[in-house]
């Protein structure tokens, strides 16, 4: 027995639980040396949190699209960053006509659900004609051949959009009524966070429901645990998977108005960083668990925006905030290390072995 | 049958890559060819010719312009032998593209028009002017660099924009034996006597940093009163360097730095770095830095406790049409320290500008500097070229780099300009601009006059 266990651990896996430890250690001193310090007030981690929070609002309605995908085709669809970004870029001619007719400070809630409809609409375009055109003819072919398309399609996206939109900045223009805060005792909430966090928990709430209770959920699931089976079953999967990809769509377009609110500004290459920090929180969730995606997007919001300075400062390293993005992986590495199926990937695991 | 079809779309898009590939570069503005050969014997009379012609080396042909010159080489680093109605080749590696584009396509607008002043020519050559995306980072400096430097018939290359461009870039451009006059590098290091950044043939129009970051430190100590600042940088060879400067110059002048903080290029949120300044709040926050981050830090400082009022101070890179656009009503306010170019020959080239690209006002700040950088070249070029009976015009790329660094006094739109053995030829003005909301230029505020 005692043979067996040392037999069992290899090189690889002491080497790989060390590496864990130490970023574990990293963690723990860096932490407890930067409060030690008291250079923070606490309200400064407050402010943090929440910024966090709203940001992994966004990361977690486009973490959706990456995962229902993966969880009815078995894909990661690279492009989703590109369905994200082509809503928003697209509402923002929107926006700024409406700015300039001074609709939107008249109007802001109508204007706001005009632009939300617009950009989901788009982005919910784009989806559903990827999947047509680039992902359904190769549903059969081998695992890499979709995922190499959709890189594909990601940089055919990105580039069209910047043939069709120029490659410069474009601001967003943000309602009067949302520019400002309010105090909470030493807490200070943004409109714009309040805005975009409620939202997000708002899409969650309305996506988890569509997964879980309507039919069309049921299909989707369904597929997912095996798509011959499906399909004998009367389930239409052409349409089922086109659906999902819609659903992705509309996410993420919802996502991309409440990140142009955060970060008001939008190019051709605004979907990069936030899609492969999505596709980080999905895996880190637990990919295909839509429950998961949602934890992950937070816990990568939280720390991207609170551990550059909770974590590094304390232990002397200069301009930490350039790590945020090493910090946000780095943690991924760390708990894969630990659970290799994500944070609430067991239970999909199993069900669907 | 479906295979076929196959067949032949593969066949199209090979055919199409090798087409694309093959087509001329973009933005080529060769000059129109002369209509007859003039063939003007050489203009080597200094007392006309802007660049004071003190003998070049000893590996120069001897100014003799009646006798057939001997068809063999003599120049140290190579020969260029333009016949006549061929062009004579100068490239441009700006960044024409992407965020910043507005920097390099302003300068580029400088270049043609100073083309359309020389008459579209030089020595009775036409000119073919065409050039490289640079990006303004390392990598499109490497690439752009390594298409120019393969390029055996171009005689300088007016660039770069970015600091981090011309890092990788100069060697490249300096070993192909170019000379390089860049309008818009403002890195210290480039030019520093005795470092290895600065490489043969490599010259600047801009100022040097060491001026820049100097006024910007004298403006926020004197004239703004600060006493404790803050800097931000992104990790560029121009923002680093400067912010650098600026902090050496504020601690001599008496004033604290409270923290030399660093962004990535592409970050959004600042929320973190923003923070960390605001721990130990300054009273002036200096970020020498570009778009888009600049955008976002400015709109992100006046949601940060502790920094809603600090004064925010950005340098030339910051000034662009892009950051009234980005930052919004946040920009009200902002700071920039810049180069500031006035006289009446200006002003005649900014109404030349505006009618020539049908804007109100040019859209970046390193057009004039541009334009003197090819009038350089120019005068280099007539200074140390020889010019057969027939046109044939032989320029000797040393001899070429001689003439340049030897400007002494040259009448530029921004200036005199006399150039130092390291590559210095600016006559630095710099002022402190400041931004309204939605308007842009924005308005010189320091020096007063």
């Amino acid at each position: 027995m005692r043979r067996n266990w040392r037999q069992r651990i290899t090189i690889t896996d002491l080497v790989v639980w060390g590496i864990g430890i130490a970023i574990g250690a990293v963690v723990v001193i860096g932490t407890i040396a930067t409060l030690k310090s008291g250079k923070y007030a606490p309200s400064t981690w407050v402010d943090l949190s929440i910024k966090g929070l709203a940001l992994g609002g966004v990361y977690a309605l486009i973490a959706m699209g990456y995962t229902l995908v993966y969880g009815v085709l078995r894909m990661i669809n690279f492009a989703h960053s590109e369905v994200f970004m082509s809503g928003p870029f697209t509402a923002v001619f929107l926006a700024n006509y409406l700015a300039r007719t001074g609709f939107l400070d008249r109007q802001p809630a109508l204007s706001m659900l005009m632009i939300l409809l617009l950009s989901m609409a788009v982005s919910m375009s784009i989806a559903l004609l990827l999947e047509r055109v680039a992902y359904r003819p190769l549903r059969t072919a081998p695992r890499l051949v979709p995922l190499i398309t959709a890189i594909g399609a990601s940089f055919f996206l990105q580039y069209t959009f910047r043939g069709l939109y120029g490659s410069g900045f474009e601001a967003y223009p943000i309602p009067k009524v949302l520019q400002g805060s309010i105090q909470l005792g030493t807490i200070r909430l943004f409109y714009t966070q309040i805005v975009a966090i409620l939202g997000a928990v708002l899409m969650m709430i309305i996506l988890y429901t569509i997964v879980q209770r309507t039919k069309m959920g049921k299909a989707m699931r369904t597929i997912s645990e095996d798509k011959e089976v499906a399909a004998m079953m009367g389930i239409d999967v052409d349409r089922t998977i086109a659906f999902t990809f819609a659903l992705g769509g509309l996410s993420a377009g919802a996502a991309g108005i409440l990140y142009s609110l955060l970060f008001p500004v939008v190019n051709f290459f605004m979907g990069f960083f936030p899609g492969l920090k999505a596709f980080t929180a999905a895996v880190l969730g637990g990919i295909g668990n839509v429950a998961g995606a949602f934890l992950g997007a937070i816990i990568i919001g939280l720390l991207e925006s609170v551990g550059p300075n909770l974590f590094l400062d304390g232990l002397g390293i200069p301009t930490p905030s350039q790590l945020k993005d090493a910090i946000a992986f780095t943690i991924l590495v760390f708990i894969l290390i630990f659970r290799p199926t994500g944070i609430l990937g067991e239970r999909v695991a199993q069900s669907k072995a | 049958m479906r295979k076929q079809v196959l067949y032949v779309i593969s066949i199209l898009m090979i055919a199409s890559m090798i087409l694309a590939a093959c087509a001329p570069a973009p933005a080529e503005t060769a000059a129109p060819a002369p209509t007859e050969a003039a063939a003007p014997t050489k203009a080597a009379a200094p007392t006309e010719a802007p660049v004071a012609t003190e003998e070049p080396m000893a590996t120069e042909e001897p100014m003799a312009t009646e006798e057939p010159v001997a068809a063999e080489c003599t120049d140290a680093i190579g020969c260029l032998d333009i016949a006549p109605g061929d062009p004579v080749h100068i490239a441009y590696l700006l960044v024409v593209a992407g965020p910043n584009e507005t920097l390099g396509i302003d300068s580029r607008n400088g270049i043609e028009i100073a083309i359309e002043d020389a008459g579209g020519e030089i020595m009775g050559h036409p000119i073919k002017f065409d050039g490289e995306d640079g990006g303004c980072s390392a990598e499109g400096g490497q690439s752009a660099g390594t298409k120019l430097a393969a390029d055996p018939t171009i005689v300088g290359v007016i660039g770069t924009s970015c600091s981090s461009e011309a890092r990788v870039a100069a060697p490249l451009l300096s070993s192909a034996g170019f000379v390089i006059v860049s309008p818009s590098n403002t890195a210290p290091d480039l030019t520093e006597a005795g470092n290895a950044n600065n490489y043969a043939g490599y010259l600047r129009t801009a100022h040097n940093d060491q001026v820049q970051g100097a006024v910007a430190a004298e403006y926020a100590f004197n004239e703004l009163g600060v006493t404790r600042a803050a800097t931000i940088h992104d990790g560029s060879l121009y923002a680093d360097k400067l912010q650098q400067v600026f902090a050496e110059n504020f601690t001599a002048l008496g004033g604290t730095i409270t923290g030399q903080e660093a962004v990535d290029p592409a970050q959004t949120d600042m929320s973190a770095v923003l923070a960390s300044i605001a721990a130990v709040p300054p009273e002036l926050i200096y970020l020498p830095i570009f778009m888009p981050a600049g955008g976002f830090i400015i709109r992100q400082a006046k949601q940060t406790p502790g920094l809603e009022n600090t004064a925010l101070m950005g340098a030339d890179g910051l000034f662009s049409p892009d950051l009234v656009e980005a930052a919004g009503d946040d920009v009200e306010g902002f700071k920039v320290s810049s180069p500031l170019t006035t006289g009446e020959p200006y002003d005649t080239f900014v109404a030349k500008y505006n009618a020539k690209f049908g804007t109100t006002a040019p859209i970046s700040i390193f057009h004039a500097h541009a334009y003197d950088a090819f009038n350089l070249i120019k005068a280099a070029i007539e200074a140390s070229a020889v010019q057969d009976a027939d046109g044939t015009l032989h320029i000797g790329r040393q001899a070429l780099r001689d003439a340049i660094f030897a400007t002494s006094a040259f009448p530029g739109l921004t200036g005199s300009l006399t150039c130092t053995p390291t590559g210095d030829c600016a006559d630095p003005n710099i002022a402190v601009y400041e931004y309204h909301a939605g308007e842009y230029p924005p308005t010189v505020i320091w020096p007063t006059q």
